[in-house]
């Protein structure tokens, strides 16, 4: 019980080291299914360029959307897809399973450890093909960047990774906040994947919207913060300090609620195995 | 006939199970839909009245078709059954008993698609509802009439070709990237994303000659009275088909993937 009492630094060290050997069994998996590894990367890239292209189709047609040019909006998308996949290579594996831990009681196990719960089962897996994709987001943006001349400073290239981590924590506090609803209801993994139909509203730039909906995608589910103010910092960095702040409380915000949630699911869980 | 019939029935009765799932998935698809309206509402308030040919109440008909035509005919979970029934070894009670099992899987489709729409009435009706000012009316009742065989054709095509796919499942131990791969190009291809007549004229004229603009495109164009006279009729028989072919090719999938089926699990 020593161990449950140690210090701050000791608890950190403690589950760095515990996080290095799940990536260890992760990896090892990983490379057991070398083929199908390469596959959904090619799956991933081709709806990567699905994406892209339609922004351009679009562009054939017109030159701004609201205030945003072609390479801007390339470059959201971008960013969008960067979060996307830094999101998915960390949490969403593992969100997605709750509800299999629960229905199958696979949960009992894991709350006798003794290790916070919510760490183990947000970061027992780790999808490796995320990390190739977000390169490839990343790529992007630097090639739009470029077609616009942005010459970024090092504050701003900071802020930006720093804003896009916001986004990866307002992602991943939601969909752990609606993978814990299958402590209620058995039905949840559909809720979960349903929650994927809104990362293509993070893709899209903030001025094609108005009224409830963009306040209601701004304030209740911040989808249209995620992808858009990070990006902006980088093409109008004068003109959204309030928006910055907004996205970063955001993500605090749902943090806090979705470990509140969690909190009282967890009291209510009473184990499916019995 | 008697036997698919009940097949039919219990087909019915079990996707009633899904009825929330169903619903959830109507209702939440709804959320980018009506961001694609309004990104194309900001687009038109910037400029000329037209993008290429289309009136902004046309290119949201155009979207509202869109929905309407993939909750008729849209696979959901077909590719993914047929694919674990091969895995899982139970067709190897199609093999013994005298069924049939492209005609029992279309029967299940029909019945899946039948609850599918009846379930989604409610929220896709609704949004429908309040985008009826954009609603652009068919040009006569005869195009209407072809627009609803072509949906026709469009469901048993969306059939075929998943069925197929999923036939892979012989072969491959994992189909669902192949699922995902074909779907992003019927995604794109098929004019789920944009009209296709919006393309350039020379990518918009090569695309016509796969099938993917048949799996949605082309009864929406139908409907919109953006192909007429000897173009329909052309493009319905090219649709049939490919309705026809890949009916053969899903058929001499099947026949070859049988023999090196060795029922695991059975």
């Amino acid at each position: 019980m020593k161990l449950l009492r140690a210090t701050f630094p000791g608890q950190l060290r403690r589950h760095l080291g515990i996080y290095h050997a799940l990536w260890r069994n992760s990896v090892a998996r990983e490379m057991s299914f070398k083929s199908n590894f390469l596959l959904w990367l090619v799956v991933e890239f081709l709806w990567f360029g699905l994406q892209l292209s339609f922004i351009s189709v679009i562009y054939l047609h017109t030159d701004h959307i609201g205030d945003w040019t072609k390479w801007q909006v390339l470059m959201l998308v971008g960013a969008s897809h960067f979060i996307q996949q830094i999101f998915q290579a960390f949490f969403l594996t593992n969100c997605t399973q709750l509800s299999e831990l629960i229905r199958t009681g696979k949960l009992d196990f894991m709350l006798l450890l003794p290790v916070n719960t919510r760490f183990l089962i947000s970061l027992r897996q780790v999808d490796l093909g995320g990390f190739v994709n977000a390169a490839s987001a990343l790529a992007v943006v630097a090639y739009a960047a470029r077609q616009l001349h942005l010459v970024p400073s090092v504050m701003q290239i900071i802020g930006f990774f720093i804003l896009c981590a916001a986004g990866i924590a307002v992602h991943y506090s939601l969909m752990f906040l609606l993978a814990s609803v299958a402590f209620w209801t058995v039905r949840a993994q559909g809720i979960v994947w349903g929650y994927y139909n809104l990362f293509n509203i993070a893709r899209l730039p903030d001025a094609a919207f108005h009224g409830f909906f963009k306040a209601f995608f701004r304030f209740a589910i911040p989808m249209l913060l995620v992808a858009n103010v990070p990006v902006k910092l980088l093409i109008r960095p004068l003109e959204s300090p309030l928006e910055m702040a907004l996205l970063v409380v955001m993500s605090a915000v749902c943090f806090a609620l979705s470990e509140v949630f969690w909190r009282v699911s967890v009291k209510r869980y009473t184990s499916a195995s019995a | 006939m008697k036997k698919y019939w009940h097949v039919m029935k219990i087909g019915t009765e079990n996707m009633l199970v899904y009825r929330f799932n169903f619903f959830f998935r109507a209702a939440v698809s709804l959320v980018p839909l009506l961001a694609t309206i309004y990104l194309w509402q900001t687009i038109y308030r910037g400029q000329k009245p037209d993008v290429a040919g289309y009136s902004l109440a046309a290119m949201i008909s155009y979207y509202l078709l869109v929905t309407i035509v993939d909750t008729l005919t849209a696979v959901n979970e077909d590719d993914w059954q047929i694919a674990a029934d091969i895995k899982d070894g139970n067709i190897s009670q199609f093999l013994l008993k005298p069924i049939d099992y492209l005609t029992y899987r279309i029967c299940l489709f029909l019945s899946g698609k039948l609850i599918f729409t009846a379930v989604s009435i409610v929220p896709v009706g609704l949004f429908m509802f309040c985008f009826r000012h954009y609603f652009v009316a068919p040009p006569g009742w005869g195009m209407a009439g072809c627009s609803l065989l072509s949906v026709l054709l469009t469901g048993l095509l969306q059939f075929f070709m998943s069925y197929t796919m999923a036939l892979l499942a012989f072969w491959l131990l994992e189909v669902s990237t192949i699922i995902f791969i074909l779907f992003a190009f019927e995604y794109i291809a098929g004019g789920h994303l944009f009209p296709l007549n919006i393309l350039p004229a020379g990518l918009a004229a090569a695309l016509n000659c796969t099938p993917f603009p048949y799996l949605l495109y082309f009864p929406v164009s139908v409907y919109l009275g953006q192909v007429r006279g000897a173009e329909l009729w052309r493009g319905l028989a090219i649709q049939a088909g490919w309705v026809v072919l890949f009916y053969f090719v899903a058929r001499w999938v099947w026949a070859r993937g049988i023999r090196t089926y060795t029922a695991v699990g059975g």
